[in-house]
């Protein structure tokens, strides 16, 4: 068996006003479908053991969660050595329903920011309002961060949790160390 | 800048989240057409200076493609609407009027 690894290999930052790291192997399962069937409300919630999220919201438990993609879409998160298992129980769950359930894990990438800075590096890269008013955690938001697409939620209020494609993960790591530079700090939140 | 609300996701964000799709509301005109309906359909567009219909898609968000109605000219945006119409819903119409009455866009006022 090769040695699986992700793709910065857990890289980490502590240079700059915020943490960067990327989070290595994470299970994705991409699950379209109509999302008020129950058939597909099934298959993600009973393999995740979270509620279905509602619309701009993702819910998790740990390394399980739904985040709402789209008004057809989910992702499901779920440890990336349980990903066949899980999409097993999925397909078994949808039965006959018209949806699709396809493994995701390795065309994507997840970084963390975290720290008191985090808020202000990630509003510098994605037109998204981040004020702590505006964006909790709980919610779950795709965008872009500078060129490239990317989502993401909060862990906790002082922690973002990012999703990108695989491909781009160097670039969207570089771009947070740019972000975070020392003395880069706008104090726009505080 | 635009500042677009995305009808199918509800996020508001200003237009580099989305992706421009040019005129809305168009007749396709096919292979069985004449070469006239086809060249309309296909190179002829209102090109407005005021109030327009353009279609619009969430590219950096849900996916989804929805209606804008906007001013060329100030970049005012009235209102977004869902893809799913051959027409824009009165509301909108309505809200359009508020802002520019006596408007008129295609066979739309
Ligand atoms: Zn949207």
């Amino acid at each position: 068996m090769s040695n699986l690894i992700s793709a910065l290999d857990k890289a980490t930052d502590n240079s700059g006003i915020a943490k960067i790291e990327e989070i290595g192997l994470q299970g994705m399962i991409t699950l379209r479908g109509d999302l008020s069937k129950a058939a597909v409300k099934k298959a993600a919630t009973s393999v995740t053991g979270v509620e279905m999220p509602t619309l701009g919201h993702a819910n998790h438990d740990g390394a399980s969660g739904l985040c709402w993609m789209s008004t057809d879409e989910l992702l499901v998160l779920c440890p990336y050595d349980q990903v066949a298992d899980t999409l097993a129980k999925m397909h078994t769950a949808l039965g006959k329903a018209h949806a699709l359930a396809v493994d995701v894990s390795d065309a994507r990438a997840s970084l963390r920011v975290s720290g008191p800075n985090a808020r202000e590096v990630m509003a510098k890269l994605a037109p998204v309002d981040l004020s702590p008013e505006a964006f909790k955690p709980g919610m779950f938001r795709r965008t872009r961060m500078a060129q490239v697409a990317a989502a993401f939620w909060m862990v906790d209020d002082a922690t973002f949790q990012i999703v990108c494609f695989r491909s781009n993960a160097q670039y969207v790591f570089d771009l947070l160390k740019v972000a975070a530079q020392n003395g880069s700090e706008v104090g726009f939140f505080k | 800048m635009l500042i677009l609300n995305c009808p199918c996701c509800g996020v508001t964000a200003e237009e580099t989240e989305f992706h421009a799709g040019g005129e809305a509301h168009l007749k396709r005109f096919g292979p069985d057409s004449s070469n006239e309906d086809f060249e309309n359909y296909m190179f002829m567009r209102q090109n407005p200076k005021g109030v327009h219909l353009e279609r619009w898609r969430h590219n950096n968000g849900c996916g989804k493609w929805f209606h804008a109605a906007r001013c060329t000219m100030t970049l005012e945006v009235f209102g977004t609407y869902s893809a799913q119409t051959y027409e824009p819903p009165k509301e909108i119409c309505d809200l359009i009027s508020a802002k520019r009455p006596g408007w008129s866009w295609g066979a739309f006022s």
